[in-house]
């Protein structure tokens, strides 16, 4: 919007209270408002449709207190004085990937999360589709990108050891008369946003492949290359291979604050010390802006944005079979910042409903509502009757980390040199985040060459990731004989997913140990099922405390300070 | 281990051992396969008493009354597999071909009939609709029980029970005796769901308040759980507005039902009465898919162990005396004041002279009356001063004289003054 309808609109909507000032390719909000939403509106107005100029966020919030970043209780000196050449900032699908990418050349690099594990923002809490990109046009980096990462999953996650399914993806419509429209719509993806295999298929065809559908859909638009994964998976993945690659990966560190000179960053200090990196890449994902702000470099701002999904058990996983949405006349474009949602059958082969898209102030407010699952099964009930919350077995919300122009950036620091943008990347982040690794670890090795770092291949880097054996997907004759090798892998554990103690001891002993409750979960699927963990989790946890030679109240479910229990009962003692 | 049994039980609490020990007493060779290390199920943990009141006339505890069963195991010729997991089960030329992962392997073994004693699970924070955050202490109440019974840990050191279910119950008292603090338990109904005896020995006799038409709705903590939302709730239990309140705690235990676990009972085609969510059984408690028989909590969810037993000697019978043949069915149609009944159909071509119904009211009903009907005839009426859901009836009746015929429907009725 130009600058002068801009202000005008903005005095009418907000009385003056909210004003801009345009400076260094920068749009800067200023004032204050006391409705979050009322921000965001004003922010969103305020884009300026030119790729690189930013809007950035200086509105005061006066509606609620907005809650500091959680920081780790922990304080020690692990990394105190480290000179790595790479410090990576983020634990997410990006920053694992870049780690990955880097481990390639012979270099120092320092990852560093701030959380207990890996894939805990948004990485680890969406619904894993990896999308065809049908619906971006050509111009933005996520549709650039988006093209690219898709083409790759197949082989990263063959590398990685990730289930991965291409299960192909159909956007319902209950309108026969929109049909040409449709067909038009795709003809232009084709043809020119690249999307080559886009198109649409008639009821008969859509019914061949999902006969559980609802019969009010009269056709749909076919992609076949959409897919899914399992998120955090593959970005637990990732950084396996990347520590197993040389990647030192520091978790529970927090970067505090940065000490900036000259238009470079000098030092980063964290909860575990103070280090000295030659480049910083920022991968912060909610706090990204934040970071951006330490290093003397915030041009762009982030809104995080929530969304909730649904997980159904397997036995709803029959009633599709592939990633389903549907669309009703009027709606086709009205879904808001969100791909609309679905329902995707997972590699687990679980169905998950969602999301939602609802703006926050809160970047780590993981909190679920029962608005959101209304919402979403109220959309998606009209894709089948036979979905039913009464299958939900559990549900999660994840933050989106969006830029108020909707796309990625990814550039190297506009005021501070020494440091690389991997920022405002959400859906399909997942998606693209194997292409964007791709271009940052060109972008680093250029950056690291400025200063006099030429980095040379690492010869011993091995692409390949040995996962943990999933027994319950092999043939009698191979699992008898892993058995016969381990017997620990015939001790059954977890009934529902059917995980046996041996792999739960595998996940204890991979190259990123997260050894509690949940970071086994999120390893070999303990505790995923229908009983959430009810039978397994008390052997899960005796398990744990044997390996780490631990009483049982040392065993923690997530955090530091996610106690479980809390020592002997009376007549222990 | 053999590689052909007559009769192949799944699952070791008091349902398989009960049928196990049952249909040695009948000659057949049988394997009882459990998962766990220990055979008992969940009675191992119970640590209470009550149990065995009816089937020994004395009051044991949960492992005392298992360890009756597997003393009178330890005198057959039963095989057990402990540590042992049924993966698939496949039926081929009338038999069963079970696969079993132990941890000496893969193993495939071959019975005529299957007898499901598989339990049940517990229901969720999130299959109740509870939101919020993802704090550790929040806990089932058998898992709450297990960590404190088996592992000798204090899971809270003061809580909220959500439910008044019978575990519910039972771990108010409990988690009480290990010195923490029971804040109150809530209940979404506006009835209590477990047992009088135990409103009064787990909550009365400890002071701690029961709070009928309440539920929680949220869970707050990042990490460890510091406090609950409980909202009061209408008659269709959907929490009202404006009613919500903040109660500081850092556990929550929850006792919000009981669902059967039949998903190996489904992979093999058996019918799932929606109702009870076990299988559609007739009197010998044999389910759809002829040779697989149904027993215990994953039949339907039971009150008491005795009644659990007692329903694993009847499959057990079934089994033994199972003969490939089609049966011809009459089926039993309950009315609405009626939760479930079981079984829900009689094979004609079996003895009816003793069939077993096992039933709960909807509702609380005073000075009711049960009319069981076929062809416009009664074939028997019982009155009950009063009924309660919590409490499970069990009624043994002749279907002989009431001259059925294949297809027939059965009519049960129950009415009286609700209270």
């Amino acid at each position: 919007m130009n600058e002068r309808i801009l202000r005008k609109k903005l005095r009418s909507l907000y009385g003056g209270k909210i004003d801009f000032t345009d400076k260094n390719r920068m749009r800067v909000m200023t004032g204050e408002w006391n409705d979050w939403d009322g921000i965001v509106k004003a922010c969103q107005l305020a884009v300026t449709g030119k790729k690189d100029i930013h809007v950035v966020n200086n509105i005061k919030f006066t509606g609620a207190p907005v809650p500091k970043m959680r920081v780790p209780s922990l304080r020690d000196s692990a990394l105190d004085g480290k000179k790595p050449d790479v410090l990576i900032i983020g634990g997410g699908i990006s920053g694992v990937s870049i780690a990955r990418e880097l481990s390639k050349w012979k270099l120092d690099v320092l990852l560093v999360e701030k959380e207990y594990d890996l894939a805990l923002g948004a990485s680890g809490r969406n619904d894993g589709e990896v999308h065809p990109g049908v619906d971006l046009s050509k111009g933005s980096l996520k549709q650039h990108y988006v093209l690219l990462g898709n083409k790759m999953y197949g082989d990263v996650c063959r590398d990685l050891g990730v289930p991965f399914s291409r299960c192909g993806q159909y956007v319902g419509f209950d309108r026969k008369e929109l049909k040409p429209f449709v067909e038009a719509y795709a003809a232009k993806r084709r043809l020119v946003d690249g999307v080559t295999d886009t198109r649409v298929v008639s009821k008969e065809e859509l019914f061949s492949a999902e006969p559980e559908l609802s019969k009010d859909i009269e056709f749909a638009l076919y992609n076949p290359s959409a897919g899914c994964v399992c998120p955090y998976s593959l970005t637990i993945a990732y950084a396996e291979n990347a520590v197993s690659n040389g990647v030192t990966l520091s978790l529970s560190t927090a970067v505090l604050s940065m000490e900036v000179k000259n238009g470079e960053i000098v030092s980063v200090t964290t909860n575990r010390g103070t280090v000295y990196p030659k480049i910083v890449i920022n991968a912060a994902g909610v706090f990204a802006d934040d970071v951006a702000e330490m290093a003397g470099d915030r041009f762009f701002s982030i809104h995080p944005r929530r969304g909730t999904n649904s997980i159904l058990d397997t036995k709803a996983g029959a009633f599709v079979r592939s990633v389903v949405t549907v669309k009703s006349l009027g709606k086709v474009h009205g879904a808001g910042h969100t791909k609309g949602g679905g329902i995707l059958h997972t590699v687990h082969h679980n169905l998950l409903v969602g999301p939602d898209a609802v703006e926050t102030f809160e970047k780590e407010n993981h909190a679920t509502n029962p608005e959101s699952i209304s919402t979403v099964f109220a959309k998606q009930q009209g894709a089948t009757e036979k979905l039913r919350r009464s299958d939900i077995i559990t549900y999660f919300t994840g933050v989106r980390a969006p830029s108020f122009e909707e796309d990625f950036i990814i550039e190297r620091g506009r005021e501070t040199h020494n440091l690389i943008h991997c920022a405002a990347i959400q859906s399909p982040g997942l998606t693209t985040a194997p292409a964007v690794a791709l271009d940052i670890e060109k972008m680093a090795l250029q950056l690291l060459r400025c200063y006099g770092i030429k980095p040379k291949r690492n010869d011993s880097f091995n692409p390949h990731r040995d996962a943990i054996p999933h027994l319950r997907d092999m043939n009698a004759r191979e699992r008898a004989e892993l058995i016969r090798k381990n017997p620990d892998y015939g001790e059954i554990v977890c009934r529902c997913e059917e995980i046996s103690r041996g792999e739960i001891l595998d996940a204890l002993r991979s190259p990123v140990c997260v050894p509690t409750v949940d970071g086994v979960k999120k390893r070999v699927r303990a505790g995923m099922g229908r009983c959430q963990g009810g039978f397994c989790s008390p052997v899960v946890m005796k398990i744990i405390a044997e390996y780490l030679g631990v009483p049982l109240s040392e065993v923690r479910k997530g955090s530091e300070e996610a106690v479980i229990v809390f020592g002997e009962t009376k007549e222990g003692k | 281990m053999q590689t052909l049994y007559d009769v192949v039980i799944i699952g070791a609490g008091p349902a398989g051992l009960a049928a196990a020990v049952r249909c040695d007493e009948k000659g057949k060779s049988v394997l009882l396969v459990e998962r766990e290390a220990r055979l008992g199920g969940i009675l191992k943990q119970c640590i209470h008493d009550g149990f065995g009141l009816i089937r020994f006339s004395e009051k044991l505890s949960g492992p005392e009354y298992a360890e009756r069963y597997m003393d009178m195991l330890k005198k057959t010729k039963v095989d057990v597999t402990t540590l042992t997991f049924v993966t698939d089960i496949e039926k081929k030329d009338g038999l069963f071909e079970l696969t079993l992962v132990s941890r000496s392997g893969v193993t495939a073994v071959k019975s005529k009939t299957l007898i499901l004693a598989t339990g049940c699970r517990e229901r969720t924070a999130k299959q109740v609709n509870i939101h919020g955050t993802r704090p550790a202490g929040v806990f089932t109440a058998g898992t709450a029980q297990n960590l404190t019974n088996l592992l000798g840990q204090l899971p809270t050191k003061k809580c909220v029970i959500l439910g008044s279910g019978d575990i519910g119950l039972i771990m108010a008292r409990r988690l009480t005796l290990e010195g923490a603090k029971v804040l109150g338990v809530y209940e979404a109904k506006s009835t209590p769901s477990g047992l009088t005896r135990n409103i009064h020995q787990c909550l009365h006799d400890y002071d701690i308040p029961l709070y009928l038409s309440h539920t929680v709705t949220r869970v707050f903590g990042d990490d460890r759980l510091t406090g609950v939302q409980i909202s009061e709730v209408d008659e269709k239990m959907q929490p009202i507005a404006g009613t919500e309140s903040f109660v500081e705690c850092d556990g929550l235990i929850l006792s919000v039902g009981l669902i059967p676990e039949n998903e190996l009972a489904e992979r093999l085609g058996v019918q799932l009465d929606p109702k009870t969510k076990g299988p559609v059984c007739d009197q010998n408690l044999m389910t759809s898919v002829p040779g697989i028989f149904s027993c215990g909590n994953a039949l339907h969810v039971n009150d008491l162990v005795d009644y659990v037993s007692e329903s694993a000697v009847t499959a057990a019978d079934g089994a033994c005396g199972f003969e490939n043949a089609d049966g011809e069915f009459s089926f039993i149609e309950p009315d609405g004041n009626i939760a479930y009944i079981v079984p829900q159909k009689i094979d004609l071509t079996k003895s009816k002279s003793e069939v077993c119904f096992y039933f709960r009211s909807r509702d609380v009903l005073d000075k009711c009356t049960l009319t069981f009907s076929a062809n416009g005839k009664t074939v028997k009426e019982k009155k009950y001063p009063f009924l309660r859901p919590p409490e499970m009836e069990r009624l043994v009746l002749s279907l002989d004289g009431a001259g059925l015929k294949k297809g027939d429907k059965i009519k049960v009725t129950l009415e009286g003054g609700k209270k």
